[in-house]
């Protein structure tokens, strides 16, 4: 035998189920004034915020291509400057979290926030803007974490996207210009083109 | 503020895998690529903070909280309570802990919930708190109801509380369920089934705990929450071979 480790084990994660909405989006589960102020229901970016408005619409889509009804999207962001909420100089209209649940009718979602400036990677240098992306559903045992970068942004050196070995998987994070501040992002979850998920 | 290393790697053994046939909505719903691992980033390192000024009064106490202490819910009312450590140990204090529920007869108050047991005119059934100094919560509420699902041909969940737990840092976002000591349904779960580590199942199991139950009132339950935690050496910042 040898010396025990007085580490602990992270708590099990089960699948957040089709009622998600129920505690974490109270108004959209149809049950409005449960709570005076709901999490993550102002945007990450409040009224007067630096930066560009921009708005991201898409579809989370299963293994059939079908978009998903019932999925909750949280998202966490830095500042049009690159520096996240709570950090030195950070733009105190930023809050960088929402909530996010897809139309239950079509599956669509749609972000509205502030473009992100780039960020810091650890040990020095920058990572390209970019949007992170927490998913959770009934069938989705463990809570799936992507990134959003932009089409119009230099992504050639972000460490992340670099790790990606094979070079047309890094198109899956990237959102696609549509127009003036508005880009659409598909999150596949499963077969062609599916999206990288993260485990960082 | 120390400065903190990246977070500790996930132990995905500790989690269900994405992909799980005995829960058949996750087959079509399950990544078929592994996932890319690196360190983490200050994108995960940081992450939203929630103050009490969001929360009201009674969002804590689900026995009340539907109706701002009206009226009552029907059912068993307990006390779930514990405390939201660290891998390491720590108390993760000021975090936001939600719980969402059904009621006592397995019922959830939302649109897409078609189940023949009434709902409560009393219950809500979601409830949120914020840590103390010493990662202690505590919620007050009726103890769920079992229900059927659509799975199996006859598959019915446990009892259950859906907790949603943030942490100090996005990488730490935790989503799970708890259970109830000595219930005969959680063996027969093929969500919990999904756990493959029966250490990692006990895990989510609430003991019965008369020392916080309260006598002619509630029951308490003890539920704690391990988060992941952050790697802390005097070697953090040096440069590679150092």
């Amino acid at each position: 035998m040898v010396q025990k480790l007085d580490t602990l084990v992270e708590t099990a994660s089960q699948t957040a189920g089709p009622y998600v909405h129920i505690g974490c989006m109270p108004t959209y589960a149809g049950n409005a004034g449960a709570y005076d102020v709901e999490t993550g229901a102002e945007g990450p970016a409040l009224e007067g915020a630096k930066g560009e408005v921009i708005e991201i619409t898409g579809e989370v889509l299963d293994g059939m291509g079908w978009a998903l009804r019932d999925v909750m999207l949280e998202c966490w962001q830095a500042d049009a400057a690159g520096i996240y909420p709570h950090e030195e100089g950070a733009d105190p209209k930023v809050t960088g979290f929402a909530r996010i649940g897809a139309d239950f009718d079509t599956g669509k979602f749609t972000l509205r926030t502030i473009k992100p400036g780039a960020v810091a990677a650890r040990g020095g240098g920058k990572q390209a803007p970019h949007i992170s992306l927490w998913l959770t559903a009934r069938g989705i045992n463990i809570g799936l974490q992507t990134r959003v970068y932009f089409e119009d942004e230099d992504n050639a050196e972000d460490p992340l996207l670099n790790r990606i070995e094979q070079a047309p998987r890094r198109q899956t994070l990237i959102a696609k210009k549509t127009g003036d501040g508005t880009y659409t992002f598909n999150i596949v979850l499963q077969g062609e083109g599916e999206t990288v998920f993260l485990d960082l | 503020m120390t400065d903190l290393g990246p977070l500790i790697p996930r132990n995905r053994d500790a989690h269900p895998p994405a992909y799980d046939t005995g829960y058949k909505t996750s087959v079509s719903r399950s990544p078929s690529w592994p996932l890319l691992s690196m360190e983490s980033t200050p994108s995960e390192e940081t992450g939203p903070r929630f103050g009490h000024s969001q929360l009201g009064e009674y969002d804590n106490n689900l026995i009340v909280n539907w109706t701002r202490g009206k009226e009552l819910a029907v059912g068993e009312r307990i006390l779930v309570h514990g405390r939201v450590l660290d891998e390491m140990g720590r108390p993760v204090p000021h975090t936001l802990v939600e719980i969402w529920q059904a009621n006592a007869g397995g019922r959830y108050r939302h649109k897409k919930d078609v189940y023949f047991a009434p709902l409560d005119p009393n219950f809500g059934g979601c409830g949120r708190t914020i840590t103390d100094e010493n990662g202690y919560y505590e919620f007050l509420t009726v103890r769920p109801g079992a229900y059927p699902w659509m799975n199996r041909g006859n598959d019915w969940r446990p009892m259950h509380i859906h907790f949603s737990i943030f942490g100090h840092s996005f990488g730490q976002r935790l989503i799970t369920q708890m259970y109830f000591e000595g219930d005969p349904l959680i063996k027969h779960c093929p969500i919990i089934a999904t756990i493959k580590d029966p250490k990692q199942i006990e895990g989510l199991v609430a003991a019965l705990d008369f020392s916080h139950s309260r006598p002619m009132d509630f029951l308490a339950y003890k539920f704690d929450i391990v988060l992941r935690g952050r790697r802390q050496t005097r070697f953090e910042n040096k440069l590679e071979g150092m």
